[in-house]
């Protein structure tokens, strides 16, 4: 079971919560502070990507994101509710093709992804015909922060 | 933190430049402001823009995918788009998207002003 679990309807407003709520149940878990800022950035971008694919394809559910503490890890993870191809990062054209968006943002989608890969070393993207996951790891190595 | 920008126009050895001076977090909800600022200015005639990035908190894709989009609207007019960042955590965003090889990235904005290249 997640340590903690939100779901917040797809609204960009909306992801800066996320972020807020993954950083600070990340630091309670002991994730080095070095590492908070990519949590915070890991954690916009897959939200970021599930809340424009959500509204690409008119998915009115909640975005859902899992914050898990385990024995020596910490794990995110950010799931749509978009079946199949188009979610999960499994056909990067499919959202760029359907969404009418200005040029500039063309790549935004494939760019989030490309920055979570960068920032995470340990990181899962799946998907099914229920919705895509993307999945994110980070070791913690202190022991878990004061009250 | 929501997002604050404030432009001014200032001379420099290539001719007039404007800085964007852009505070608080650019993510997914505040880059579209951003963005309608950047295409405002390029109508506007400013073709030579200097985005500040001193005060910005926090940088995504999204803020990024409005920075180029900014960089090819002023490349449109033979302009220049240059940026000035200090910080470490927003740089490294730049570096893990291979963008420092896009962007001229300054340590002042007097630097940026007067850069010819």
């Amino acid at each position: 079971m997640a340590t903690v679990e939100l779901r917040f309807s797809a609204q960009p407003e909306h992801v800066r919560t996320a972020r807020l709520v993954a950083a600070a149940v990340a630091r309670r878990a002991g994730v080095d502070e070095a590492v908070l800022d990519e949590v915070r950035l890991a954690v916009g971008e897959a939200c970021s990507r599930a809340v424009g694919l959500h509204r690409a394809y008119g998915v009115t559910a909640p975005v859902r994101v899992a914050l898990t503490e385990e024995e020596k890890a910490f794990s995110i993870e950010v799931g749509d509710e978009v079946p199949g191809p188009g979610s999960g990062g499994a056909a990067p054209g499919v959202r760029g093709a359907t969404a009418d968006e200005e040029p500039d943002d063309g790549g935004e989608d494939g760019m989030g992804l490309a920055v979570i890969s960068g920032l995470v070393d340990d990181v899962e993207v799946t998907s099914d015909e229920s919705g895509g996951v993307i999945r994110m790891t980070w070791p913690i190595t202190g022991a878990t922060a004061e009250p | 933190m929501d997002l604050s920008l404030s432009t001014r126009n200032v001379s420099g050895p290539g001719g007039d430049r404007t800085v964007v001076e852009v505070g608080g977090e650019i993510d997914v909800y505040t880059a579209p402001k951003l963005r309608e600022q950047l295409v405002e200015l390029v109508n506007d005639g400013s073709y030579h823009l200097v985005v500040d990035m001193e005060g910005v908190d926090f940088l995504d894709s999204t803020g990024l995918g409005v920075l180029v989009g900014g960089l090819k609207r002023v490349r449109a007019h033979e302009g220049s788009l240059r940026l000035v960042c200090n910080q470490e955590r927003i740089l490294k965003i730049f570096r893990i998207t291979g963008l420092t090889k896009v962007f001229p990235i300054h340590g002042s904005v007097d630097e940026a002003v007067n850069a010819t290249d």
